[in-house]
């Protein structure tokens, strides 16, 4: 590998990915099945400023929203567990959010893409105490976060079991079912500005958060007695950092539903491209993660036009291939060596 | 008689790790400013010792770093004070060189505080004392591991700690940068910092001023390495098979064959 890695302006990879973030949203406030033509007559237009505006702007916004949440949750996890593999999908944390949501819903009743305030914050509340009790629960029996495989393998089954309570509860409450399902695919297509503004807000609170404890990230990559030995105070540390991940995903997916593989391919994404500190790295896989759902957003839309796809169809089949693929280079990188 | 200052003075201290005992009953002090290495067969217990001078795990009994016991030491005063090299951590590839070192100063700065002047002058004297100045815009992924472990020692100096604990700090270095380490280490102790440092290579452990010698999580033994009897101590743990020997004024561990 060459030097220019670490001397590429993380700046300037960040101000180009905020103007593909824009370009991106503006793209999708144009596209759909009027196209163009609502953007131009929108100000004259009443019907085309109300597609605009209510339906395009803030479905591209909210996709970019939780995407900047999931690569910001994804780039925390990987650097807190020191595992390049570690994701807020592969956590668990994901199946944990929505299993608050249809907790949530079975309980109190209503429709996961509801756009009244109070129904949001009380569902993407209920995502957030899933999200965390998944990640703890994935903690608990990986026993620690060292062993990759430990750690991917008891995500994947504390997914998969909580993913079955979520069928169960589906299957006793018929009503709850309908909603779920769009909700389980992944989806942005419901998102209105109440859920934009949630998950602006989250966001703007969870980056700060992990802008001020990015430095004990820095300490971590030198390896948990380095870090204690430099005075960081790890286990509150860690508390904090997984309560910022929780409430990161948790509010994404209370929004979008289960979106995969954004949270692990923005970080990688982003180390491929700059070696930097993790104050940058944070920030940037936020950026990217945004990027990436605005991507997949405008695909699902356009791939089988006028048909839909949920976004969480064409995230999971373009994040598992990127698995694969760096599965399969660090195989050969290593047969290399 | 003036008694000469310790810098860790270690009383009745007891490690188990994972419901093992691995540390007994161990008594042992380290003078200010001076250097002390420790030796032992593997599996002797050092590097748990030295993890728990720098009071990184849980111990019964009692560790004095200089006058007030580490456990009621802050957090943040213990990691001024006390600078800490681990051996064979997994280091993530991902930071710069300069980036590694500088977070050396984290002890000093404040949540949000920038570096001062003086933290990026240490950082650049550290780096220039391991000769790793060059590499300051590399990623830690470009470097080999004995440049890697000059990036590391780099770090752990620019704490600028009183005291400064290394396991195994050589491991991966070729003979020309043992030399220099060695002549660090001098440096350092002759602005009297103390260094306590666990070695492998028994000939590279005899330049230090004292050696502490373990056995099977005791300390067998403690004196000036200069002395016939640390001599004899170090044959004894080795099951003789090394012999230490004289060579133009310098104490050596030969092969006994």
């Amino acid at each position: 590998m060459t030097h220019y890695l670490a001397r590429r302006s993380p700046l300037l990879i960040a101000l180009s990915l905020l103007a593909f973030c824009l370009f991106g949203i503006a793209l999708g406030s144009a596209s759909g099945s009027t196209g163009f033509e609502s953007w131009f007559t929108a100000m004259s237009d009443d019907t085309a400023w109300q597609i605009v505006w209510n339906i395009r702007l803030p479905r591209s916004l909210g996709a970019c929203a939780a995407g900047a949440l999931l690569g910001l949750a994804g780039a925390l996890a990987q650097g807190l567990f020191r595992n390049p593999l570690a994701d807020p999908y592969l956590l668990g944390s994901a199946s944990g959010a929505s299993l608050g949501v249809a907790v949530a819903l079975a309980l109190f009743g209503g429709n996961p893409f509801a756009t009244e305030l109070l129904v949001r914050m009380g569902l993407t509340g209920a995502a957030f105490l899933g999200a965390l009790l998944a990640v703890l629960l994935t903690l608990v029996l990986a026993r620690g976060v060292h062993h990759t495989l430990h750690l991917l393998l008891a995500g994947v089954i504390v997914g998969v079991v909580l993913g079955a309570f979520v069928s169960l509860i589906t299957l006793f409450r018929p009503d709850v079912l309908q909603g779920m399902q769009g909700f389980l695919l992944g989806s942005t297509s419901f998102i209105g500005w109440t859920s934009c503004a949630l998950m602006l807000g989250v966001l703007l609170v969870c980056v700060v958060f992990a802008f001020v404890l990015s430095r004990v990230l820095d300490a971590l990559s030198l390896g948990e007695a380095t870090a204690l030995s430099l005075g960081v105070p790890l286990v509150s540390v860690r508390v904090a950092l997984i309560c910022v991940l929780a409430l990161a995903t948790g509010t994404a997916v209370a929004q979008t539903g289960l979106v995969a593989f954004v949270g692990l391919a923005a970080p990688h994404l982003i180390r491929s491209l700059v070696k930097t500190k993790n104050n940058w790295i944070v920030l940037l896989s936020s950026l990217m993660g945004g990027v990436l759902m605005l991507v997949a957003d405008l695909m699902a839309r356009m791939l089988l036009s006028p048909q839909e796809m949920p976004v969480g169809v064409l995230t999971a089949v373009l994040g598992g291939g990127y698995l694969i693929w760096l599965m399969y280079r660090s195989q050969t990188t290593r047969s290399l060596q | 008689m003036n008694l000469p200052k310790m810098a860790l003075s270690v009383r009745d201290l007891h490690v188990s790790l994972t419901g093992q005992n691995v540390l007994h009953s161990i008594d042992v002090s380290f003078v200010a400013g001076r250097w002390t290495s420790i030796v032992g067969p593997n599996g002797a217990g050092k590097s748990t010792l030295l993890k728990a001078l720098a009071g990184l795990i849980p111990v019964t009994g009692s560790i004095f770093l200089f006058d007030h016991e580490l456990v009621s030491i802050d957090r943040k005063r213990r990691a001024q004070q006390l600078s800490w090299l681990g051996q064979n951590e997994p280091v993530s590839d991902d930071l710069r060189v300069w980036d590694v070192v500088m977070l050396g100063r984290m002890p000093y700065q404040d949540w949000l505080d920038a570096p001062s002047a003086n933290d990026h002058s240490l950082v650049e004297t550290a780096l220039k004392a391991t000769q790793a100045w060059y590499w300051r815009e590399r990623s830690l992924s470009q470097l080999s591991g004995g440049e890697r472990q000059r990036v590391l020692l780099a770090r752990a100096m620019a704490v600028q700690a009183k005291v400064m604990l290394m396991d195994e700090p050589i491991a991966n270095l070729d003979p020309p940068h043992q030399v220099d380490w060695l002549e660090q280490v001098r440096c350092l102790t002759s602005q009297n910092t103390t260094v306590i440092s666990v070695l492998h290579e028994v000939s590279m452990a005899l330049h230090a001023d004292n050696m502490v010698v373990m056995r099977a999580g005791r300390v067998v033994h403690q004196g000036a390495c200069t002395d016939e009897d640390t001599h004899r101590a170090v044959e004894t743990v080795f099951d003789r098979r090394i012999a230490v020997h004289s060579l133009n004024g310098q104490w050596v561990a030969v092969p006994k064959l």
